[in-house]
C-alpha cells in the first residue's frame, strides 16, 4: 500500500489508481492521481544491478588502463591484475546478460518499460516536452510538466548516453574479450565483427575506455537529475526507483 | 630435366643436399605450421613427387626487409634451398639475371604456367600520378603488379606494407601507398604482416602452399591462422608480472632489470597477432620483450600512425587535439561535473529567492 502525504480526499484516487494497474497500463493514465506504480520490480531490480556493474567496470576498468603501482617480491606471490581483470569481465557479463534480461522485459512490462529503446521523434507532443524540459534546465520556465514515465530531455539522455553506450561496451568488450578466449571461442563469433570496423584492436581499447568516459558523464548528469528532479519537480524520483511508485506533488493539470 | 616436371626435390638433389637434411626440414616445417608427424611424410612425399610451383617475387615500395628476414630462417636448409625449392624464377633484388633479361622471366613465367604460379609481393604501389612514385622496369609498378597478379593462382602479401600499407602509407600518405588488396580484387590473397615478418612464418606459409597447392586456414583478415591467431601477450614469457601486477615503470628501474611486464612502458602485446613470443627472431635467440623492449605492433594494421610506441594510452587526435582516452574524457566529464555544480548553485538561488518572493 503506498503512502501518500497529501490530503486524504486522494486516497480513493489512490486507491483506483493502484487498483487498476492490473489491466490499463497501456491506457493514458489521468494526470491527477497522485501516485501511480511506473518501474516494476524486474525494472527496478534491473536499474540497481547495472548501476553497480557500471561502478565496479569504471573502477576496475580504469585499473586496467593505468595500473597500480607495481608489487614487489614474486610474481607468484601476487595475482592483483589477474583479480581486477577477473572482476571486470564477471561485472561485464552481469551488465551484459541484465541488459538483454531487461530488453525481454519490454514484452511483459509495462508501456514504460519501454521508454529505454526507442525515442518517439515523430510526436510534435514529445519534442513539445523536450524543449519545455530544456527551457526548465535553463531556468526559463516555473515548473516542469509532469509525467509518468520519463522525462522527454531524461529521455533523450537515457537512450543515446545509457542504452546506446552500454550496447557499444558490450560489443567492444567482448571482442577484446574474445582475443583472449580464442579465434575459435564463441565470443569471438559472435563480436570479432568489431574488428572488422577497428582491424587493429588497440583502436578498440581506446573506444571501449573512451566509452568509459561517456558512462562516467552520464552517471554525473543521471544522479545530479534525479537528485534535482525530486527537490524541483512535482512527482518524485528517487523513491520511484526504490519503490515503483510515482507520486505526484499536485493534482494540476499538466 | 624439363622446367614443368622437375620437382622440389630434385632440385635440392642437383643442388648437393642430403636426403638426411630434406627428411630434417620437412619435419621442422611440419612442426611449426602446427600439424601433425604424418604431415611431414606428406610433405616430402608432395615436394617429391609435385612439380615445383614457380614463385615470382616483385618488390614495390618497401625497404627489403622481408627478404632479409627471409634468407636468415633458421634451418640450413631453408636458407640454400628456399630459395629454389619455392623455385623462386624472379627476385629483383637477389637473383643473377638483370634489365631485359629479368623482365624476360616474368613474361616467360605467366605464359607457361598461366594459373598456376604464385605472386608473392613485398611492398606496396602508391597511386597518386598514375602510380609514377615506383616506376620499376620502366612501368608503374602497380601496373605491373596487376600484370602479374592476372594469371597467378595465389598471392602471398608480404610484410606490413603490402598487407596494411606500412610507414609510406602513413598520414597524410603523399604518394597514396596502399596495401595489394585495393588493387587485386580477384585472387585469393594470404597476408603475411610484420615489419618484417618472421623468417620461419614466411618460409612456413611458402611451404605449405608450395605442397599442399592450397592456401592455408586464414582468419577473418587473411592472415593465416597457424601463426597469427594469438598475441604476443597470449604466449609471452613475462605474462606472470602482468597478471600480478608487476610492471616497469621506467626505463632503468628495478622492474626493468627484474625482466617486469612492459604494458606501462606501451608493450603492444596485448593487441598484437605474431608468432614472435613461440617462434622468436633469429633462430629462436630472442624476440623485442625478451630483449627488454614493449612490442610495438608491427604487424597490425595502421601500427605506424599510432602514435608513440611508449604510451600505454593510445593517443587520439581525431578530435584535433591530442591527448589520450583519459585526458579527453575525464576533460569531459570534469566540465561537465563543474557544469553541474553551477547549475546546482543557480537553482539553490532561484530556489530561494522564489520562496522569499512567495
Ligand atoms: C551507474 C549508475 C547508474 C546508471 C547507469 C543508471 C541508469 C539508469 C537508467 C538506464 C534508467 C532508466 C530505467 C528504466 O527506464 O528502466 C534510470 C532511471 C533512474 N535512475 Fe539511474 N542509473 C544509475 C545510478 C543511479 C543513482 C545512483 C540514482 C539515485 C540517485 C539513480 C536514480 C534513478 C532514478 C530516480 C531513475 C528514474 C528516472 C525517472 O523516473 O525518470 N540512478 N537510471
Ligand atoms: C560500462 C561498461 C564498461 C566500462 C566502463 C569498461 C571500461 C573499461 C576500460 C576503461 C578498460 C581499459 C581499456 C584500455 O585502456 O585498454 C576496459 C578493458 C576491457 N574491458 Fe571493459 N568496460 C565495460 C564493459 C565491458 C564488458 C561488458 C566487457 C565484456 C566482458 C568488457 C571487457 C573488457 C576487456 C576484455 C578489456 C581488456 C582487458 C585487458 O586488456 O586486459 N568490458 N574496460
Ligand atoms: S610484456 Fe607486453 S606482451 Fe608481455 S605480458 Fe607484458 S604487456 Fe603482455
Amino acid at each position: 500500500m503506498p503512502t501518500t502525504t497529501r490530503p486524504s480526499r486522494f486516497q480513493e484516487q489512490v486507491l483506483a489508481g493502484v487498483a487498476d494497474i492490473g489491466g490499463t497500463l497501456n491506457r493514458e493514465l489521468p494526470i491527477n492521481r497522485p501516485t501511480i506504480y511506473v518501474y516494476e520490480a524486474p525494472v527496478r531490480l534491473w536499474h540497481w544491478v547495472n548501476a553497480l556493474a557500471i561502478v565496479v567496470l569504471v573502477v576496475t576498468g580504469y585499473f586496467i588502463g593505468s595500473p597500480l603501482p607495481t608489487l614487489s617480491g614474486e610474481a607468484s606471490d601476487h595475482f592483483l591484475m589477474g583479480y581486477i581483470r577477473f572482476t571486470h569481465f564477471s561485472a561485464g557479463y552481469v551488465l551484459a546478460i541484465g541488459f538483454v534480461m531487461r530488453f525481454l522485459w519490454i514484452f511483459w512490462g509495462n508501456i514504460h518499460s519501454r521508454q529505454l529503446f526507442y525515442l518517439p521523434i515523430w510526436s510534435r507532443k514529445w519534442w513539445s516536452g523536450v524543449r519545455q524540459e530544456l527551457r526548465w534546465y535553463m531556468f526559463l520556465e516555473k515548473e516542469p510538466r509532469k509525467y509518468i514515465g520519463h522525462n522527454p530531455l531524461a529521455h533523450i539522455f537515457m537512450v543515446l548516453m545509457a542504452m546506446s553506450i552500454t550496447v557499444g561496451m558490450i560489443c567492444t568488450g567482448f571482442a577484446l574479450y574474445s582475443q583472449g578466449e580464442g579465434i575459435d571461442s564463441w565470443q569471438a563469433k559472435a563480436f570479432g565483427w568489431v574488428f572488422k570496423l577497428f582491424p587493429n584492436s588497440q583502436d578498440v581499447h581506446t573506444w571501449h575506455h573512451m566509452g568509459m568516459w561517456v558512462i562516467v558523464t552520464f552517471v554525473i548528469i543521471h544522479i545530479y537529475a534525479a537528485i534535482r528532479e525530486d527537490i524541483m519537480s512535482r512527482q518524485t524520483m528517487i523513491s520511484t526507483m526504490i519503490s515503483g511508485e510515482r507520486q505526484f506533488r499536485d493534482d494540476r493539470e499538466d | 630435366m624439363g622446367v614443368a616436371t622437375e620437382t622440389f626435390y630434385d632440385v635440392i638433389r642437383r643442388q648437393g643436399i642430403s636426403r638426411r637434411s630434406f627428411v630434417k626440414f620437412c619435419s621442422l616445417t611440419a612442426a611449426s605450421l602446427g600439424l601433425s608427424p604424418v604431415a611431414a611424410t606428406q610433405m616430402a612425399h608432395a615436394l617429391e613427387t609435385k612439380p615445383r610451383v614457380p614463385v615470382i617475387w616483385m618488390h614495390g615500395l618497401e625497404c627489403t626487409c622481408c627478404s632479409e628476414s627471409f634468407i636468415r630462417s633458421a634451418h640450413p636448409l631453408v636458407k640454400d634451398v628456399i630459395l629454389s625449392m619455392i623455385s623462386l624464377d624472379y627476385d629483383d633484388t637477389i637473383m643473377a639475371a638483370a634489365g631485359h633479361q629479368a623482365e624476360a622471366i616474368l613474361e616467360e613465367t605467366k605464359e607457361k604456367y598461366k594459373g598456376q604460379y604464385i605472386l608473392a609481393v613485398e611492398g606496396n604501389p602508391p597511386l597518386n600520378e598514375d602510380g609514377m612514385y615506383c616506376i620499376d622496369g620502366g612501368r608503374p609498378f602497380v601496373e605491373k603488379l596487376k600484370y602479374m597478379a592476372a594469371d597467378a593462382s595465389a598471392v602471398v602479401a608480404w610484410g606490413a606494407c603490402a598487407s596494411w600499407g606500412c610507414v609510406q602509407a602513413a598520414k597524410p600518405n603523399p604518394t597514396h601507398a596502399v596495401p595489394i588488396d585495393k588493387v587485386i580484387l580477384d585472387k585469393p590473397i594470404i597476408k603475411v604482416p610484420g615489419c618484417p615478418p618472421i623468417a620461419e612464418v614466411m618460409t612456413g606459409v611458402i611451404t605449405y602452399i608450395t605442397t599442399f597447392g592450397r592456401l592455408p586456414e586464414l582468419d577473418r583478415q587473411g592472415r593465416p591462422k597457424m601463426f597469427y591467431s594469438q598475441r604476443i601477450h597470449d604466449k609471452c614469457y613475462r605474462r606472470g608480472h602482468f597478471d600480478a601486477g608487476q610492471f616497469v615503470e621506467a626505463w632503468d628501474d628495478e622492474g626493468a632489470r627484474k625482466g617486469y611486464c612492459l604494458y606501462k612502458m606501451g608493450c603492444k602485446g596485448p593487441t598484437t597477432y605474431n608468432a614472435c613470443s613461440t617462434v622468436r627472431w633469429n633462430n629462436g635467440v630472442s624476440f623485442p620483450i625478451q630483449s627488454g623492449h614493449g612490442c610495438i605492433g608491427c604487424s597490425e594494421d595502421g601500427f605506424w600512425d599510432k602514435e608513440s610506441f611508449y604510451d600505454r594510452l593510445t593517443t587520439i587526435n581525431q578530435f584535433g587535439v591530442e591527448a589520450n582516452a583519459d585526458r579527453i574524457g575525464g576533460t569531459i566529464a570534469g566540465v561537465v561535473l563543474a557544469g553541474v555544480a553551477v547549475h546546482a548553485g543557480v537553482t539553490a538561488v532561484k530556489r530561494i529567492s522564489t520562496k522569499r518572493d512567495e
